[in-house]
């Protein structure tokens, strides 16, 4: 069995109950192919990259002014490339082969270049380049979700390079920690599909991303409203049908804890779409098409790390509570401190994140209809404190290093456009092209 | 000779053609402006900042008319815009020196 399937009590249960079939009991030995999971994980992974282009891509391009629409999804569709062979050549061996002695902090580069991965490997019941591919979706995203915090004003150059970077020494590390079999899966924490891995790690460093480039020119007394909010409907859209790859996929077998994953992730987002409706409609008079939007994308980010082990109900609390304190923390938080994280990467993802964790620590819980927690003897008590420290720890090494690495890229090759740049707009500043030629 | 253009809420448009059809108005020029009188703008709301939309959209109708049917122009066009609500618009009325109709070069009100 591969690592990630160690991890989460759900998977621990439906493995239980796979092996205890009898057709299954002589295969017990050699992990054997199931073409059923095989052709689910194939769909789900390209689901997942679905997400990412043109999902994030069109749910941002949307949201900037006319004059940047092409940056936005261009630097969505080059992270989808540089991560990809950042993968390929380090990132995937690293993140999830065994480190040995180091193994609590890092993995090996047994696999570097794929080495060893052929037709025949397996991962689980799935060939392996498959839950390699999946993987890689996931690695994809998680910087392509920064880009809503730096939008408008970062350097394209400096941006691949503080994503190599940030890849390398942010996300791989925290994928071994947490799925890997590294040191935050041996506290037991419960992150089914990412919360803290993808959500709450790109939720900070985005923050530190708008702390260091700061606020784009005119912010916040030049209006600068969104340029297509169809574009950002569409990607919101197309991220609410693409999560269900992203969280059922991670359950890495077609079988029942898949089908609840995709049943709560459902749930989860429809409380949250209504929450942010309502809670706007409540404060500012009118239902808005973006708030709409916007809590849907966070209660999917809320339902994430719960999705393996949430029932039903539990999904509802859990989209209102992401969604509530998402809509708080973008509409309020953000204009009273003043920082330009321009398309509230902070604000969705990390705070949704955050509440997503700690409460994946409360629905699990079998008296609130979850799925159960690893063994009998852990309380909730004792899971929600685990989940804080997985959250903390995520905030803090994401942040810390997030914060250095932006400095490192500021103060050698510089990270923000000039003014004139600015002004005039990324598309043509940096790309020489015009995404509306009318 | 006088030039009328009128300021008009954008969803009056075929109300005011047809009202001028009816009076023997034979010809219109439509142009879609912005602007703002004492309507003001409108305030936009996305993810709770607020921007104030200084310029509202508006349709400009420009009709050259002979004397004698200023008045009656100006009354249907009053007529078929008004709402009574704030931001019917205006009607402007000037002087029209000259008129030259291209296709046969006359002139005056013969071009009209």
């Amino acid at each position: 069995m591969n690592p990630m399937k160690s991890l989460s009590p759900a998977r621990l249960l439906a493995a239980l109950v796979l092996f205890s079939l009898p057709m299954l009991a002589f295969g017990q030995d050699e992990p054997t192919l199931s073409s059923g999971d095989t052709a689910w994980m194939i769909a789900a992974t390209a689901l997942v990259l679905m997400m990412t282009i043109p999902g994030v891509a069109l749910f941002y391009g949307g949201l900037v002014r006319a004059k940047n629409v092409l940056s936005v999804l261009m630097q969505c569709f080059a992270i989808t490339a540089l991560v990809t062979i950042i993968w390929v050549v380090y990132g995937y061996s690293l993140a999830f082969t065994d480190g040995g002695s180091l193994n609590a902090v890092i993995g090996s580069l047994d696999k570097a270049f794929l080495a060893g991965v052929t037709i025949d490997s397996l991962s689980g019941s799935i060939p392996e380049t498959v839950f390699m591919t999946f993987q890689m979706t996931f690695a994809v995203i998680t910087p392509a979700l920064i880009v809503g915090a730096f939008a408008e004003r970062m350097k394209f150059s400096a941006m691949l390079v503080f994503m190599g970077l940030w890849v390398t020494l942010v996300y791989v590390p925290i994928a071994h920690w947490v799925w890997g079999g590294g040191w935050i899966s041996e506290l037991g924490a419960m992150d089914f599909a990412g919360g803290t891995v993808v959500h709450i790690n790109a939720g900070v460093a985005a923050l530190m991303a708008a702390l260091v480039l700061g606020k784009r020119k005119g912010y916040p007394t030049v209006a600068m409203p969104p340029h297509n909010l169809g574009y950002t409907v569409v990607g919101a859209s197309l991220l609410w049908v693409g999560w269900f790859g992203f969280n059922a996929g991670s359950e890495l077998a077609a079988d029942g804890v898949a089908g609840m994953a995709l049943a709560v992730t459902q749930i989860a987002t429809a409380a949250a779409a209504l929450t942010w409706m309502f809670a706007e409609w409540m404060r500012h008079g009118k239902p808005s098409v973006l708030g709409t939007a916007t809590g849907a994308v966070a209660g999917l980010v809320a339902i994430t790390p719960a999705s393996g082990s949430a029932g039903p109900m539990g999904a509802i609390v859990i989209g209102f509570a992401g969604a509530l304190l998402a809509f708080f923390a973008s509409t309020m938080m953000k204009p009273k401190l003043g920082y330009d994280d321009s398309l509230d990467v902070w604000g969705v993802h990390g705070i949704a994140g955050i509440v997503g964790a700690i409460l994946t620590g409360v629905f699990a819980s079998t008296s609130l209809g979850g799925a159960g927690y690893a063994s009998e003897a852990i309380t909730m008590g004792h899971q929600v404190w685990v989940q804080v420290l997985s959250v903390l720890t995520t905030l803090i090494y994401g942040g810390v290093v997030s914060l250095i690495l932006l400095y490192l890229v500021k103060l050698t090759m510089g990270v923000r456009v000039s003014e004139e740049q600015e002004t005039e707009g990324l598309d043509i500043a940096l790309h020489e092209e015009r995404g509306y030629i009318l | 000779m006088k030039l009328i253009s009128a300021i008009i809420k954008p969803f009056k448009l075929d109300d005011v053609r047809e009202a001028l059809a009816d009076i023997g108005v034979s010809g219109i020029t439509v142009i879609e402006v912005k602007g703002f009188g004492r309507q003001k703008g409108h305030t936009e709301l996305y993810r709770g900042a607020e921007y104030v939309v200084d310029f509202l959209p508006k349709i400009k109708v420009e009709i050259a008319v002979d004397d004698p049917l200023v008045d009656q122009v100006i009354e249907a066009i009053t007529s078929a815009a008004q709402t009574g609500k704030i931001g019917d618009g205006k009607i402007f009325v000037s002087d029209l020196e000259q008129v030259i109709r291209i296709r046969t070069g006359e002139t005056g009100p013969d071009a009209l």
